[in-house]
């Protein structure tokens, strides 16, 4: 197992692909890094006109509390600025961890994976995410 | 010189003074966890419960230390996770505890949600005396960390 060394936080990447935004969160985040993140992800949607964020955790080892509140507030945030968030590829022992703490993120809109996130968002019609999860099963 | 047994990690201590070493603190619960032979979901909560811990040390008790203690108890094997600061201590340990109950704007799970995350559990503090926050788990199922089987091992990655 590597662990790499904690050393100096280096700013996450925010990647465009058309109009959605693209950032793949590290296996480790800072706390400081984790804020920067959601300044630079809502200045970048209200330059470029994003309407979609889409956020890859899954290569995130653990989300805590802070991670989770950071998280929620970038989808807020978005929102405000007429983009939707969709949170893609969380491990399921993430997702174990984050109900047994109480940290259920209602209101965050999930895909299982990058591609599913991108195709939830590139839908023009589907507005709530509860229409969304239903069409989201069928082939 | 004593036999150093290869699957027993030593106890350590790290400080807690900035957001790195929150990232260190995980790391390394991370490794005793692995090592200790955990399962991933178990080690997710620990590694979890590490974060919140660690941050309330640092957020409220104004930085400290966490001791990560590797035990064993007859046929069972645990990590002991303590984190210790001298800060102002906390008033209401039954507030402290309550979920969405907060003094550091936070969500208010830190204590609560930690307490979820493992086993035993315990809180000493008091105005003045500094608070000590004590996290134990427990290896629970049967498999044996290099047996192969069960669930993929996180550090496979």
């Amino acid at each position: 197992m590597t662990v790499p060394s904690p050393g100096p936080p280096s700013p996450v990447p925010v990647l465009a692909l058309g109009d959605i935004l693209l950032v793949t969160l590290p296996g480790e985040l800072h706390d400081a890094t984790a804020e920067q993140l959601q300044q630079d992800i809502t200045e970048r949607i209200a330059r470029s006109g994003a309407t979609g964020v889409v956020i890859d955790i899954s290569g995130v080892d653990i989300v805590d509390s802070y991670l989770g509140r950071v998280l929620a507030e970038i989808a807020r945030t978005a929102a405000l600025l007429a983009a939707r968030t969709v949170l893609a590829g969380m491990r399921p022992a993430v997702a174990i961890t984050l109900v047994e703490l109480g940290l259920t993120l209602t209101g965050l809109t999930t895909a299982l994976d990058v591609d599913r996130a991108m195709r939830l968002l590139s839908d023009p019609v589907v507005e709530r995410p509860e229409a969304v999860d239903r069409t989201e099963g069928s082939p | 010189m004593m036999e150093v047994l290869p699957r027993r990690p030593a106890p350590i201590a790290l400080p807690i003074g900035s957001d790195a070493d929150l990232a260190r603190v995980r790391q390394h619960v991370r490794l005793v966890a692995t090592e200790l032979g955990f399962g991933l979901v178990q080690q997710t909560k620990l590694v979890t419960a590490a974060s919140e811990l660690a941050r309330n040390t640092l957020v409220h008790g104004g930085g400290g230390q966490a001791e990560i203690t590797p035990l064993e108890e007859g046929h069972r094997t645990g990590l002991r996770l303590s984190f210790v600061d001298q800060g102002p201590g906390i008033r209401d340990v039954a507030l402290a505890m309550t979920d969405g109950y907060s003094t550091g704007g936070g969500l208010g799970l830190g204590l609560s949600g930690a307490e979820r995350l493992v086993h035993e559990f315990a809180i000493e503090t008091g105005p003045g005396r500094g608070t000590t926050v004590t996290a134990v788990a427990w290896v629970t199922g049967v498999p044996a960390p290099r047996s192969g089987a069960g669930p993929r091992r996180p550090g496979a990655r």
